[in-house]
């Protein structure tokens, strides 16, 4: 039961029943979708990126508590980065939910580093990330986790 | 205590008893998973293997193993026998005229495929039509679609209405002169749901339709007798029915598997090749290419001894019981939808909660030892139809008991009060 803990922690459920940065964008310049198959969750995720910065960021979707949570950090930390920044913090992500490394200066975003005792909800972790990085390149085809 | 409550007290006991049997047969349900003993409720998904059958593979490989139809000397023989005799458990199982009407392939899968590219690319021309169901399971939707692009055939679609009920009328209306293959399945592996499939053979039939049954959740856990169905192909997979991975039938009738072209090219479909002409062997070998899968045969030729063994009566009243409960039981959770609610069902239950995503429901269920499926079970067009992204589903066998239906049902509270 502890790593369910670590897994659900309060600021995954507060991120989960008040999604930071929910709803449409106006004006964005990036879009994506991601879809995980395998459970059914889909994001919209829109972008404004202004001089390679992201000055706005919003999601819409349905999801888990770990993908719903994780988009909205996602987006909080994402506000006022560069498009090289934000790759980067995605490369850090990675290594933080999968347990390769600890990166540090991941502010809130360590709170899912209990993901990695539950190697099937990594996806779920990862989805926003994995659209976002989509979004920047600007793809059209909806990413898929799998 | 009346007559009643005393014969149905019995019948209880004995139940209960005859359940304690049952699981001793499964290793894998003496399994602890965090602290706790495995709830296994992930058996439309597969179930798990009895003592018989492994011991059925393990003897196979230790004394008998050979290739088969192939050597002259005895152990070839032996596996050839062990093969054979397989078959004729399978045939039994399902009760099929002859044997050779049972050619064995990799899963309910791939006997989909050897219909829809045998049969329907053979014989489906531009314009024809195959009837599928709203509550398919990909793998009886995805091969159709492939054969209708190959041919220009169109896909028909029964829907489902809101009890997980197919619609009787727009099946009657959908078949016409157009229609060349009814693909239905028997019982649905998201909502349990027990199609009255004799009754869509015949009206079928009357039109001279040909009808294919996906038997995949309905084989462990009814009763299957082909020749009253009267379906013309009957599909299934031996890891559903506590047989091995990798095996399965495709029953056909012996007529319409006679015309039918070979589906793979290679040894043992052949009575003899030149460069110049091959002559195709007979049923069931014709379709039989290459060395088979022999150690599944023989182990799901056990398995189906096994269910013979126990008996139709036995498990249909189990599993019967065992879904009253859990349905009673889970509508009183306050926010939870049961999914498929057809007044006749087989032990699977869908449901979704409110405010509650699928899989953290899962996770959570996982660390109770309590192995369910989340996700859209692979019928996303039904998961559209009923507008949920994906539910929770768990599923019933013999060896399921009314305790851990129980601790099912807390662990659902609980999680409930873990997202409060
Ligand atoms: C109704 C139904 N049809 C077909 C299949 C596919 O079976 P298999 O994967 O064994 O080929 C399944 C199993 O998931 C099923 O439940």
């Amino acid at each position: 039961m502890n790593d369910l803990r670590e897994l659900y922690q309060d600021l995954i459920f507060d991120h989960y029943r008040q999604p930071r940065n929910y709803g449409p964008l106006e004006h964005a310049n990036r879009k994506a979708e991601g879809y995980n198959p395998l459970c059914g969750d889909k994001i919209s995720l829109a972008m404004i990126v202004k001089d390679g910065v992201i000055s706005d960021i919003r999601f819409e979707g349905v999801g888990c508590a770990i993908s719903t949570a994780s988009a909205s950090l996602m987006t909080e930390s994402l506000k006022g980065k560069d498009e090289g920044e934000a790759l980067n913090m995605l490369k850090d992500f990675q290594a933080l939910v999968t347990g390769v490394a600890v990166p540090d200066a991941m502010g809130k975003l360590t709170v899912l580093a209990g993901v990695q005792a539950f190697p099937q909800r990594v996806k779920c972790a990862t989805l926003a990330w994995h659209t976002m990085q989509a979004a920047l390149k600007n793809t059209t085809e909806p990413v898929s986790t799998e | 205590m009346n007559a009643h409550t005393h014969s149905s007290l019995e019948s209880d006991i004995k139940n209960h008893l005859n359940v304690q049997r049952w699981r001793h047969d499964f290793p894998i349900l003496q399994t602890r998973l965090y602290g706790k003993t495995l709830v296994y409720l992930d058996n439309a998904a597969t179930t798990q293997k009895p003592y018989t059958v492994m011991e059925a593979e393990n003897h196979y490989y230790r004394y008998d193993n050979a290739n088969v139809h192939r050597g002259i000397h005895t152990l070839s023989q032996r596996a050839t026998e062990a093969f054979e005799y397989a078959r004729v458990a399978l045939q039994h199982l399902i009760n099929a005229q002859y044997a050779h009407e049972i050619i064995f392939v990799r899963g309910t899968t791939e006997a989909i495929n050897l219909v829809a590219q045998s049969y329907g690319r053979s014989r489906f021309k531009a314009g024809d039509e195959i009837i599928v169901s709203g509550m398919e399971h990909h793998s009886n939707i995805v091969p159709w679609q492939m054969l209708c692009k190959q041919v220009g055939a169109i896909l028909r679609v029964i829907p489902v209405d809101d009890a997980g009920e197919l619609d009787r009328n727009t099946y009657d209306a959908l078949l016409c002169q157009r229609t060349k293959l009814v693909a239905i399945t028997h019982v649905s592996n998201t909502l349990g749901t027990i199609n009255p499939v004799k009754r869509m053979i015949d009206a079928a039939h009357a039109h001279h339709i040909p009808v294919l049954l996906d038997g995949a959740q309905a084989i462990a856990h009814l009763p299957v007798d082909v020749q009253d169905l009267d379906c013309d192909f009957y599909a299934f997979s031996g890891h559903k029915l506590y047989g091995p991975t990798g095996i399965g039938v495709l029953y056909g009738k012996s007529a319409l598997l006679d015309d039918m072209p070979p589906y793979q090219g290679g040894g043992d479909m052949i009575s003899s090749v030149s460069f110049e002409a091959t002559t195709y062997n007979k049923l069931p070998y014709k379709f039989e290419a290459g060395t088979p899968n022999i150690a599944g045969v023989v182990g799901v030729g056990a398995a189906a001894n096994y269910l013979n063994s126990i008996g139709f009566d036995a498990i249909v009243g189990h599993e019967q019981a065992l879904l009253r409960y859990a349905t009673e039981l889970i509508s009183e959770i306050p926010g939870l939808r049961i999914i498929g609610n057809a007044s006749n069902k087989t032990g699977i239950l869908s449901f979704v909660l409110q405010g509650l995503h699928p899989h953290d429901i899962g996770t959570f269920l996982d660390r109770q030892g309590i192995a369910v499926r989340t996700g859209h079970h692979c019928t996303m067009p039904l998961m559209e139809r009923f507008g949920v992204p994906a539910t929770v589903r768990a599923s019933f066998a013999l060896y399921n008991t009314i305790s851990e239906v129980d601790k099912l049902a807390e662990a659902i509270y609980q999680v409930k009060e873990v997202f409060k």
